[in-house]
């Protein structure tokens, strides 16, 4: 087993700083199906989160809740501060500030690479289209295809793709990033490039939650490790913990199938 | 080692080669016994009737003459009517010295058209200048502000046949996109208003809408409050096909995946900025097709509009066959309307191909 590997430069997350995001008896249910269960989760500024567990466990549903692509019906979800209501202004104010990267890239078909990055900022942020085409430019160099802007997403092979849909996300410099298992729909030899993405972006201090069976990713940016099973949060500890000594029975066996 | 054994295909002659097209179109017509007898069959149709088609169209018509009695005389058909008649053709039964305002009209319709279709003129200016066009329209129409006034009872022909083409399907548009999205609305208000007005307006014959709009409006609305005929015309095409529009279009949203609202919705972009600038491209798009064929019928519906005493193109050619001079030459007439009509309606559906050609694949 290798050891934690160099540490990162960035600001340790502080936990006397209020947090990015702060779950409370949150609850939800699709119809009788009781998806999430009591879930209380802190997660500090800076701070870069893994959620794993077997599938249908609720990791997807808890981190769209975040955002809203999920209502919860019970408890308390606080975005930096804000307590996401029904009130539709606030929920898109807060939609603002965080990222999402989707399983299946979702980007917008009929728009150029250029075209997407700049579409929210224009539209959103009311950014000049020219300072808009300059940040755009400057993320696209960051996930290393600044030479396919004028391109379609549909002639982007899936791993160019979804790092576009990382520089989308962070061209309206988002506070939060949530990544919804970003790299489970990629060919295995894509799945390097849009990792060492997201691993320079943990470097540069963003907070992260991310959805992933990427364990080496886990090891190597994880603050902490949240393992979910059956609609509940089993256990939450630090990577190297979680993977040397996981205390829940549910979690030796997750590892056991997941690292062969 | 066996390969060499092989006898070499023989060099090809000069003459093999020649005729080779000649010979692999024979053994597709006459390949097969069926092959054989279906090519006699065909031949024997052409042959039977090409030839008289020609005669009457070309050989043996009237092309240039202006006198009715050659058109009596000849056994073809009689062109020089429509030129006669070119004036009444086109613009009905408009005052005669007024003709110059229709004609205009139709230019300018026509060369709007043709300026709207360049993907250069597509700008929110593009609208306005639609707006504006149409305003100059209804005044050289309408008259008033200097020019003698015509009523609209008087209007005919090819201007009243665009108007209404131009206005009832680019009105019929965006409220069809608002009906689409009202339906699939998640306020049952909305949505149930829209089910209602779509499927009672496609419950219904385009023939019967023009006659509640024409006939039975005014048993009880008063005169004051009546709209003109034209008008009421008008508005019973726009709504008949913006329920069909709306239809076409809510078969484009249902084919965008989930994922398009939700990627939108992550970035921050509010309702009507993710329908107008991530949904509706692409459902329009996916919608061309069936989009192009409701929009080449509504073209041609607007023809209907004679059964409440509009006098459009076809009106205003069974007013022509009228006049006792001419040998009332009918088939020319109409072949002449239906060309105008084939004209529009194929450039829209050549408009509609290049529309789809153009941009990406989707997804």
């Amino acid at each position: 087993m290798l050891s934690s590997t160099a540490k990162r430069v960035p600001p340790m997350p502080d936990p006397n700083d209020p947090p990015a995001i702060e779950m409370t008896g949150m609850n939800k249910w699709y119809g009788n199906f009781h998806v999430l269960k009591d879930i209380n989760l802190t997660v500090l500024r800076g701070e870069k989160l893994v959620i794993c567990g077997p599938s249908g466990s609720g990791k997807s549903t808890m981190i769209r809740c975040i955002n809203r692509l999920e209502e919860h019906q019970q408890g308390q979800i606080v975005v930096d501060g804000v307590e996401l209501t029904n009130d539709l202004n606030k929920i898109d104010v807060i939609r603002r500030d965080i990222g999402m990267v989707f399983q299946h890239f979702n980007l917008f078909p009929h728009l150029t690479i250029l075209e997407n990055l700049t579409l929210a900022p224009i539209w959103v942020r009311r950014m000049r289209r020219e300072q808009a085409e300059q940040t755009a430019m400057y993320y696209l160099e960051r996930v290393k295809i600044p030479d396919q802007a004028h391109k379609y997403p549909g002639q982007l092979s899936g791993g160019q793709q979804q790092r576009v849909a990382i520089a989308r996300a962070l061209c309206m410099s988002p506070k939060i990033m949530l990544f919804d298992e970003p790299t489970s729909a990629l060919d295995p030899e894509m799945v390097k490039e849009v990792l060492d993405a997201m691993v320079a972006l943990a470097e540069d201090g963003m907070t992260m939650l991310c959805v992933t069976h990427e364990m080496g990713f886990a090891r190597q940016v994880a603050d902490r490790i949240v393992f979910m099973d059956k609609s509940e949060i089993i256990e939450m500890n630090t990577p190297a913990e979680f993977f040397s000594h996981p205390r829940h029975q549910r979690s030796k066996l997750f590892l056991a199938q997941i690292l062969n | 080692m066996k390969a060499l054994s092989l006898p070499l295909p023989a060099e090809p002659m000069p003459g093999q080669i020649r005729f080779g097209a000649l010979r692999r179109s024979a053994r597709l017509l006459f390949g097969t016994p069926l092959n054989a007898v279906l090519t006699l069959l065909f031949g024997v149709l052409l042959v039977a009737t090409v030839p008289p088609m020609l005669r009457w169209l070309v050989i043996d018509a009237v092309l240039f003459d202006p006198s009715p009695r050659a058109c009596r005389v000849a056994t073809g058909a009689c062109w020089s009517f429509i030129y006669a008649k070119s004036g009444q053709l086109l613009f009905g039964i408009y005052p005669l010295d007024e003709r110059w305002r229709p004609a205009i009209v139709c230019m300018l319709i026509l060369a709007l058209l043709a300026w709207s279709v360049r993907p250069a003129s597509w700008a929110p200016r593009l609208a306005a200048l639609w707006v504006a066009a149409l305003v100059l329209i209804f005044w050289l129409m309408a008259g008033g502000f200097g020019l003698t006034e015509v009523p609209t009872s008087s209007w005919g022909g090819l201007p009243v046949t665009l108007i209404l083409t131009v206005v009832a399907i680019g009105v019929a548009f965006p409220v069809g996109i608002l009906l689409a999205l009202a339906r699939r609305s998640t306020m049952p208000a909305i949505r149930i208003g829209a089910v209602v007005l779509i499927e009672s307006v496609r419950g219904l014959p385009l023939l019967s809408i023009l006659f509640v709009a024409s006939i039975m409006m005014p048993l009880f609305l008063p005169e004051a409050l009546l709209p003109d005929k034209f008008v009421r015309a008008l508005v019973a095409l726009t709504i008949f096909a913006a329920a069909y529009l709306a239809e076409v279009i809510r078969g484009g949203l249902q084919a965008i995946p989930n994922g398009q609202y939700e990627a939108a919705a992550a970035l921050g972009l509010p309702f009507w900025r993710t329908q107008y600038l991530v949904i509706l491209p692409q459902a329009i798009r996916v919608a061309i097709p069936a989009l192009a064929n409701t929009i080449i019928v509504m073209i041609k519906n607007t023809s209907l509009v004679l059964v409440v005493g509009l006098f459009d193109l076809i009106s205003s050619g069974k007013a022509v066959l009228a006049d006792p001079d001419w040998p009332s030459p009918a088939a020319e007439t109409f072949l002449f309307i239906g060309a105008i009509f084939f004209a529009l309606s194929f450039s829209f559906a050549r408009f509609a191909d290049f529309l789809e050609r153009r941009g990406p694949t989707a997804h």
